[in-house]
């Protein structure tokens, strides 16, 4: 699969990214070369294969799901670029 | 008076207990060591002012009970410390600065060690030469124009240059162990959840380990042993006893079966590296060990499949990135508009061609193809070790399949700098504990590592057969302070 200008600037858009033309150019180069070194893993026949989904031994641990009040709006809001006492500020989303 | 920069880690912790310096000593020793050496840009920010403080707040209070009591330390600028800007080497983190501390560096200030400094690192860790960094290059103290490896490259050129006594860096795919063969000392990841991610800044979640990086195996033993340990916040964290690496410590390795895996016989790879390969298994050898031809037949696809996996847990771990939250914001005239202009002034070539790669592999009508293949081949490649296991004790390899590389070589071909890590990703593929340690020079008198990997959980057999490598090797650092 060869990757072209309109697969990047739909990746782009779905990755939340804008680029330039200069950008994408050497973007579709880039790309294309990586896909090409891992599309070697089509070499190799996986069809009975499980895939790894977890390299530990053991499945995840779960916890009581208690209600903690620790008060840490503060500390949660404080490296935010724009906010109010109580929320995170970004441009208007409804007109 | 003695050097108090060029002693080890261990022996630090006894003078300072001993009394033979203080740790006020020690510690304006590295930061005037530090001062120096602006040159190699191995710190991305110092905490010299806090640290001096702490130290004359330990020599005051004289509590020797940590393993690190009184020692100042720099780490990777990928670990979260409370208060302490935290950029991951990334301007979209320039003005990030965490309110709470990473388990793993927490465990450090438990020990008694104090913070010096964060060091430069490629940006989110994703490099192999510290060229991606936006604070700019780390340049290695074995050369002007030489890279320190990376991603933990600041790590390797502060230690090697005597900056911070020791340090800890992350391992995703070589991280560690690249850089620590680039500068000529110790690094090792270990088991995947041995160490806590939490607090870390996550670039690939199943495949990320912090580690210790040090000038010597002992000191390596030491420091894994105050990283390590079980952490609930962490839900992959193994919950398994931390061993006394230090303590337990022996060159004692006689009857251990070591594995040479003829996969790693790469292609184009330099005479000097299977030479130094050689010399392991003879090194191995006189001290006892059994060495036996294996094989691990899918190690060639190990690369491909890292570069699926890697980049695609990348993606969603970077998605978090959005100019709302903590960060870099960039302006757009509506919210869609501010997020892509954000994440586009705010990361960096390679790091944007890791997110669109991540993107396009788990993308719909991608996904089987490129994700799910990876994660077959990832099971095969953990059986091949898996399998090997049952009849070998530990597997030996050269770290890297050459020595440090001139700054700008790789820059622009991505394939050509992803090659760099083909004998340290399949172990972080299978979760397996490894560690480079220092071996010998090349014909440019670089130095170069032998790598060392071990079963699950069994940091302490590749720590004592890496003591006996050092032992027989006899490296020796030999570093012309040409910065200075």
């Amino acid at each position: 699969m060869s990757i072209d200008k309109d697969i990047v600037k739909h990746i782009s858009k779905l990755a939340r990214i804008s680029l330039d033309d200069k950008k994408t150019d050497g973007l579709v180069k880039d790309l294309s070369s990586i896909i090409l070194f891992i599309e070697k893993l089509n070499k190799l026949n996986t069809d009975n294969v499980v895939p790894l989904t977890s390299i530990i031994n053991a499945s995840l641990k779960s916890r009581a799901d208690e209600v903690k009040n620790e008060k840490i709006r503060d500390q949660i809001l404080k490296n935010s670029p724009e906010k109010n006492e109580e929320f995170f500020v970004v441009p208007k989303v409804i007109e | 008076m003695i050097d108090l920069t060029k002693i080890s880690l261990c022996d630090l912790v006894k003078g300072i207990k001993k009394k033979d310096f203080t740790s006020e000593e020690v510690t304006k020793s590295f930061i005037d060591n530090e001062k120096k050496s602006k040159k190699l840009n191995s710190f991305i920010t110092t905490n010299f002012d806090e640290a001096i403080i702490k130290s004359q707040t330990f020599d005051k209070k004289k509590n020797y009970s940590g393993l690190l009591a009184g020692v100042p330390l720099a780490v990777k600028d990928l670990f979260c410390t409370k208060n302490i800007k935290t950029t991951a080497g990334s301007k979209i983190l320039n003005n990030f600065f965490p309110t709470y501390e990473s388990t793993v560096t927490a465990n450090l200030w438990s020990e008694g060690a104090f913070l010096l400094g964060k060091l430069n690192c490629d940006e989110f860790a994703m490099g192999s030469s510290n060229e991606t960094s936006f604070f700019g290059n780390v340049i290695n103290p074995y050369g002007d124009k030489l890279v320190p490896g990376g991603s933990s490259g600041g790590s390797a050129a502060a230690l090697a240059s005597n900056l911070t006594p020791a340090t800890i860096g992350t391992d995703t795919g070589g991280s560690i162990r690249q850089p620590a063969s680039f500068t000529g000392t110790v690094g090792l990841k270990p088991t995947y959840g041995r160490c806590s991610r939490w607090g870390i800044v996550a670039f690939a979640s199943s495949l990320d380990q912090a580690g210790p990086m040090t000038q010597n195996v002992e000191d390596c033993a030491l420091l894994l042993q105050a990283i390590s340990s079980y952490d609930p916040k962490d839900s992959t964290s193994v919950n398994v006893k931390v061993d006394n690496y230090s303590e337990n410590l022996t060159d004692n390795i006689k009857g251990l079966k070591i594995g040479i895996p003829k996969e790693y016989r790469v292609e184009n790879m330099p005479d000097e590296i299977d030479i130094l390969w050689k010399k392991g298994v003879e090194y191995l050898k006189d001290a006892g060990a059994i060495i036996k031809d294996i094989t691990l037949p899918h190690t060639m696809y190990a690369l491909p499949a890292y570069y699926i996996v890697a980049p695609a847990e990348a993606s969603s771990n970077l998605a978090r990135y959005d100019g709302v939250k903590y960060g870099h914001r960039a302006k757009g005239k509506n919210l869609i508009e501010m997020y892509e202009n954000t994440r586009s002034e705010g990361f960096g070539d390679e790091v944007k061609r890791r997110i669109l790669i991540g993107t396009y592999v788990l993308s719909s009508g991608y996904y089987d193809a490129y994700y799910i293949k990876a994660q077959k081949v990832r099971q095969l490649i953990k059986k091949d070790f898996d399998e090997s296991f049952n009849e070998i004790d530990a597997v030996l390899t050269p770290s890297t399949p050459s020595s440090a590389f001139k700054v700008g070589d790789k820059k622009d071909d991505p394939i050509s700098m992803y090659l760099n890590d083909v004998f340290t990703v399949p172990v972080n593929l299978a979760g397996l504990p490894a560690i480079s340690v220092p071996a010998g020079l090349d014909k440019k008198n670089l130095p170069l590592g032998l790598q060392l990997i071990g079963k699950p959980f069994q940091e302490q057999t590749i720590l004592n057969l890496s003591l006996a490598i050092q032992k027989r090797a006899g490296f020796k650092k030999s570093i012309k302070e040409w910065w200075k």
